[in-house]
């Protein structure tokens, strides 16, 4: 054997296509609509493994929901789901124009994702708290959160309820359950465990949801959460966006070689289970199932989240350079708002026309948000967070020095 | 009044503060069943429940991560890591979640939390047991660090970061747990059992964080140190017949400016000692705080003693140390200048 051993060679993942290549999605394993099975949620996780290797997916191709997870939403909470994420792709097209009109510095958007936090969010209650990454700003909207508050954060105005002091999109609002974003990818994964482990403490009935991208996964902090997750049996809901791209690294640079990112969970002793993040019916149902696992006291539940980022990662991101062309209209799982549309009028309860006119009338409501926005000032214009604002709240007390070195600033 | 070691000060803090309020929890390393390899945390699992005093897996990513969020939430985490030479996996949280919190979100979010680990060499530890990295805290904005040297100032200063509303980092000298250690290893230390500063307060009472003690009075110059230093400098002072003003700063950030100009506008000349690395080390700070504020006082050049820029060393754990020998040379070069 020794005489003929090789040379070794580093094993460096590609994904299956890149610019110039034809998208191809063969090799993704799509089952059928209302084929995946639904155990109940005091199922032991060593009986439900097989979740991790499915996707729940409820909307078939007809726009019809089947299957056992159909049937967790009313008419009127489906139109108005389908409002909410026809809102936020409305807020995105709007900001991302702004931003290239120059009124802020920066943008992110969700495009092509909007059923993954919008959905989430109905399933979720008052008092529970969302640990998000950028890309969830569909939990705010669905939640209630004024667009007008969004943008004001978004142009650093006299208003940003955060003073300037983030990146356009880090919103934070403890009122609507959603913990202030870092930027820095990951940190929020294990406090979110830490938050839920402080209600277990406390007797307590809420629960958070932690947020990662499917990049992420490779930090540390993905990990430690998934430790501590486990061993305290923690009431959180861990969830994995997995949007196939995290700028141009692919999914298979963080998954390596294991199946998918809910099979991570196994290890863990923790349920994981994959979903059509496309899918709106199908995320709340399967955000209910978990949600319901956490307040029963069964521990943590991992979300796989399949998706697909349809845009940039950031208004700073061109991805033409590294994806191929197409590759967003190939996507086997299509558009969530589509695919909501459809069910709805399938079931006679939306039609074109209808879809036509809402789309205009939550483009006025932007439109609006924005102007007001705007009266108050953009990050070029009007009344912007003052610069005295950089010395406040680093404590809860300004300490000398940081009073001397305001003076000195001149503030 | 009790007489108590640094460890026992320092349990009763926790204790005294878990039982004034039931939102204080304590976790770590070791630190639930068994009470810790230093026995900080001993008896208090048995006496407040696995729910508010609890062992962790050894992650101190997970430790301080999951803090942060408890601390969100709106409960009191005090975590321990079991030697600051461990915290590095921990630094992100701290720095980036813990320390900035409450400034990013606007003051909709904050994170009051307590984190403490014993630091500092004379324990033979080896490079993985014996550092200093005050200075990695220091430098980050929305951290207070405090370095206590007694009894009395570890459980007050314990107490007062429990309640501080922003996050505290505590550096508990090790090689001052059982007794005051003057860098004299080859004599044996007098416990904080049989000394006069073991003596502590029973019950509740607070350090006020940001203010210096003056651990000996003097007016030919002005020593500045913290910690374990304390002692060496005093012991330095003395066999040197000097008559040095030793202060201890016990809080870096914020650091009692008022106290080190008052000092060193009396004497007139200044010594920095501390046991980290020199370079970046807190001694730099400190250095240029007298001299911005100092500087028409000054009769001499301001010098640092400090450990050398290397990794800790084991077997050459004396030749590292900033002993006594050093500081007198130094107390000397000063008086001389």
């Amino acid at each position: 054997m020794g005489s003929t051993s090789k040379p070794l060679y580093l094993h460096v993942p590609e994904p299956g296509c890149r610019p110039g290549d034809k998208p191809d999605f063969s090799d993704f394993e799509m089952p059928r609509a209302g084929e995946t099975r639904r155990p109940e949620s005091d199922t032991s996780p060593e009986d439900m493994r097989d979740l991790a290797f499915s996707i729940v997916r409820v909307l078939n191709a007809e726009g019809k929901a089947v299957g056992p997870w159909a049937g967790t939403l009313s008419i009127e909470k489906l139109q108005l789901g389908l409002r909410h994420m026809m809102t936020l792709r409305a807020f995105d097209e709007r900001m991302m124009m702004a931003q290239r009109q120059g009124k802020t510095s920066f943008y992110l958007q969700c495009l092509g994702e909007e059923a993954v936090a919008c959905a989430f969010r109905q399933a979720m209650q008052p008092g529970d708290m969302h640990f998000p990454t950028y890309r969830q700003a569909g939990l705010l909207i669905a939640g209630g959160y004024p667009l007008e508050s969004m943008m004001n954060q978004i142009y650093s105005n006299a208003n940003d309820p955060i003073k300037g002091r983030q990146l356009p999109t880090m919103y934070s609002s403890k009122e609507f359950g959603f913990f202030t974003i870092s930027g820095n990818l990951g940190t929020q994964f294990v406090q979110a465990v830490g938050w839920s482990m402080a209600s277990a403490i406390s007797g307590d009935t809420k629960i958070a949801a932690a947020w990662i991208g499917d990049g992420s996964t490779s930090e540390s902090d993905f990990h430690a959460a998934m430790v501590f997750a486990s061993t305290y049996q923690v009431p959180v809901i861990l969830n994995v966006v997995n949007n196939q791209w995290a700028i141009s690294t692919f999914q298979g640079m963080a998954r390596g070689n294991s199946a998918t990112f809910a099979s991570r969970g196994h290890g863990f002793g923790i349920p994981s289970i994959r979903v059509d993040g496309n899918d709106y019916l199908a995320v709340h149902a399967v955000a209910m199932w978990a949600a319901e696992r956490a307040r029963l006291g069964f521990g943590p539940t991992m979300i796989e989240h399949v998706t697909y980022r349809a845009g940039g990662h950031t208004s700073s991101d061109d991805p033409s350079s590294y994806r191929a062309e197409g590759e967003g209209s190939a996507w086997p799982l299509g558009d969530p708002i589509e695919r909501l549309k459809n069910h709805l009028i399938s079931l006679g309860e939306w039609s074109e026309s209808r879809h036509a006119q809402v789309t205009a009338e939550l483009m006025d409501e932007v439109k609006h948000a924005q102007k007001s926005a705007e009266a108050v000032g953009t990050m070029t214009s009007g009344k912007s967070s003052s610069s005295r604002d950089i010395f406040e709240g680093v404590y809860e007390t300004m300490p000398a020095h940081l009073i001397a070195q305001r003076q000195e600033a001149g503030y | 009044m009790t007489q108590r070691t640094m460890i026992e000060a320092i349990q009763n803090a926790h204790d005294v503060a878990m039982e004034r309020d039931d939102k204080v929890v304590v976790f770590g390393e070791d630190v639930g069943f068994f009470g810790g390899v230093f026995r900080c945390t001993a008896g208090l699992q048995a006496k407040y429940g696995k729910n508010r005093c609890f062992d962790t897996p050894i992650n101190e990513l997970g430790i301080v991560g999951t803090a942060v969020g408890m601390a969100a939430y709106g409960i009191k985490p005090i975590v321990e890591i079991q030697f600051a030479d461990y915290v590095y996996p921990a630094y992100d949280q701290i720095v980036s979640e813990a320390a900035r919190i409450r400034h990013r979100s606007g003051g909709d979010f904050t994170c009051p939390l307590v984190i403490r680990m014993p630091a500092g060499g004379g324990i033979f530890g080896g490079q993985t047991h014996s550092q200093s990295p005050e200075a990695l805290f220091t430098h980050v904005a929305g951290l207070k660090t405090v370095v206590p040297s007694n009894p009395q100032d570890a459980k007050g200063l314990l107490l007062a970061a429990i309640e501080d509303p922003d996050p505290v980092v505590i550096l508990e000298p090790k090689r001052l747990y059982n007794g005051p250690f003057d860098g004299h290893h080859e004599k044996p230390i007098v416990p904080w059992k049989k000394h006069p500063l073991g003596e502590v307060d029973d019950g509740y009472y607070i350090t006020e964080i940001g203010k210096a003690a003056t651990a000996r009075e003097g007016s030919d110059v002005t020593i500045l140190a913290y910690g374990t230093m304390v002692y060496v400098a005093i012991a330095a002072a003395e066999e040197a017949g000097i008559d040095a003003e030793v202060i201890d700063l016990r809080s870096l950030v914020p650091l009692d400016t008022d106290a080190i100009k008052a000092s060193v506008e009396k004497t007139g000349r200044c010594v920095i000692v501390h046991e980290a690395t020199r370079t970046s080390g807190f001694g730099a700070e400190l250095m240029s705080v007298v001299q911005e504020l100092c500087f028409y006082f000054l009769e001499a050049p301001i010098i640092r003693v400090t450990g050398w820029d290397t990794p800790y060393p084991h077997a050459q754990e004396w030749d590292y140390f900033p002993g006594p020998a050093r500081v007198i040379e130094n107390l000397h070069k000063v008086m001389g200048a």
